[in-house]
């Protein structure tokens, strides 16, 4: 599993990157009440705002990490958003296809976000 | 963290968990490991113990008789005092020349004097105003050694019952100075949630025992300020300085329930409080503008500051939404705003550039369960 600066992690799953946020993101948020998804198909780049999250405190979003199409989105959380607290690291947002794996490299892995988070 | 004070109970916050932020003025723990969600639960179905000692407590010690006191208070804000029995609390809220609300409090009567709380943002500033206003009627004296805790839900009585049988007997706004292994206790049965509960001033010296001997009852748990304002949301109550300001008079507000007959046009004592020429006329006639609640659609909450439009494409601005957030009890998000006098049916707010539609929806959201 690798992580961002902006606190999500992606895992591989064939040739998509699934992306969800870490249990420090989700603690930090608070309980989470409404996820606002993309739609499938939808063509992001590295930096888009592409899910909102609303917990009880504040609205914050999630940033596309990488350049790509995201092909699949976890329409279980648009009734249970309360998932992203119960359980974050198996709880995905959405699927994206990219087109060289190879930048995953780039991004920390545990011990480096981790360390991030102190 | 700066320049912010510290409560006396800080160090039992930090043992308890409970994450600190600034507010006003203070490191004040917005939540403990529960989370907002499951303290705003557990105070509706249990009890939960809040930490309000930042809020301003002062005593009003007339300096002829009561009755020169009572009328130089009544004469700062629009609220019979005079009214108010021994023993009995009611709200009130200064008022400035234009109508315009510069504090909302709590008053009770103790016989041979006043006692008053007020919002913490506001004390010094309320501290000044009745100082100068009442100099002639009142001796003004903040008190600075006593703790503040609010105990509430539909456990509360219950539980402080066990250390102060007394509190069994009181009523919704009574008050009383009840003796305790913690000393002398100065508790009303009012609050901030919407709930049955009691607010109740401790000398700092037994605040931390009297707040444990609580917390180790199995029905009390600490609650942070996260789910005091998401309660006090749903109980459709305002929060100073976000739903009422110097720039919202007490009709536009909704609060006319707290200006009483005696007050009103025709009443006993009519007028004579700041701003009455404007809030007198808005009584007979009705504001331009009002607060009411909204039920936003779907599960985004419509939060302070989203703008309200009468369309969902085009239309005009009508508003502003001052408070809004999810409501774990009402189980969706819940909001108020300011809006034309009889707007009804559907409104739309924008959210992240996209209109939402919302329904005018009375409040409280969630039903309170004063004990009258």
């Amino acid at each position: 599993m690798k992580y961002t600066e902006e606190h999500e992690w992606l895992r591989v799953d064939g040739d998509l990157v699934v992306v969800g946020i870490t249990a420090h993101a989700a603690e930090q948020l608070g309980d989470v009440v409404f996820v606002e998804l993309p739609e499938p198909e939808t063509q992001a780049a590295q930096g888009d705002e592409v899910c909102v999250i609303e917990s009880v405190k504040a609205a914050s979003d999630i940033l596309a990490p990488l350049d790509g199409e995201i092909v699949e989105v976890n329409e279980k959380l648009l009734k249970s958003p309360g998932l992203v607290n119960e359980d974050p690291l198996g709880t995905w947002f959405f699927k994206m296809k990219i087109d060289d794996m190879s930048v995953l490299d780039d991004f920390m892995d545990e011990d480096a976000y981790n360390e991030m988070i102190g | 963290m700066g320049d912010l004070k510290r409560l006396g109970l800080h160090d039992l916050h930090v043992e308890l968990g409970g994450r600190m932020v600034p507010f006003a003025g203070y490191e004040m723990p917005v939540q403990y490991p529960m989370g907002v969600m499951k303290e705003h639960l557990h105070t509706r179905a249990a009890a939960g113990l809040f930490d309000v000692s930042h809020m301003g407590q002062v005593i009003l010690t007339p300096k002829t008789d009561m009755a020169a006191l009572v009328a130089g208070f009544e004469a700062l804000m629009p609220v019979d005092v005079a009214g108010v029995a021994e023993g009995r609390q009611r709200y009130g809220l200064f008022t400035n020349e234009d109508g315009g609300i510069l504090d909302d409090l709590m008053f009770a009567n103790r016989g041979d004097h006043l006692f008053v709380v007020v919002n913490a943002a506001c004390k010094e500033a309320d501290i000044a105003h009745m100082q100068a206003r009442l100099s002639q009627v009142a001796t003004v004296t903040p008190v600075t050694d006593r703790a503040l805790l609010a105990l509430q839900g539909p456990q509360a009585e219950t539980a402080l019952a066990r250390m102060v049988p007394g509190v069994a007997m009181m009523k919704f706004m009574d008050v009383g100075i009840l003796d305790s292994d913690f000393g002398a206790l100065w508790i009303s049965r009012s609050g901030y949630t919407g709930e049955d509960g009691f607010e109740i001033s401790v000398p700092d010296a037994t605040a931390g025992n009297l707040a444990r001997a609580l917390l180790d009852m199995a029905e009390v748990a600490p609650i942070g300020l996260g789910a005091r304002d998401s309660l006090r949301l749903e109980a459709g109550l305002c929060l100073y300085g976000h739903d009422i300001d110097t720039m919202t008079t007490p009709v536009e507000a909704g609060l006319t329930w707290a200006i009483q007959k005696a007050r009103k046009p025709g009443g006993a004592r009519e007028g004579g409080f700041p701003g009455a020429g404007r809030i007198l006329a808005e009584l007979a006639g009705g504001a331009t503008r009002q607060r009411l609640g909204l039920r936003p659609e779907g599960r985004a909450p419509m939060r302070e500051g989203t703008v309200i439009f009468d369309a969902p494409d085009g239309g005009n601005r009508i508003g502003v939404v001052t408070s809004g957030g999810f409501g774990p009890s009402a189980e969706a998000p819940v909001a108020m705003a300011y809006l034309p006098a009889g707007t009804s049916g559907t409104v739309w707010g924008e959210v992240r550039g996209k209109r939402h539609a919302a329904t005018i929806a009375p409040m409280p959201f969630h039903p309170t369960s004063y004990k009258r």
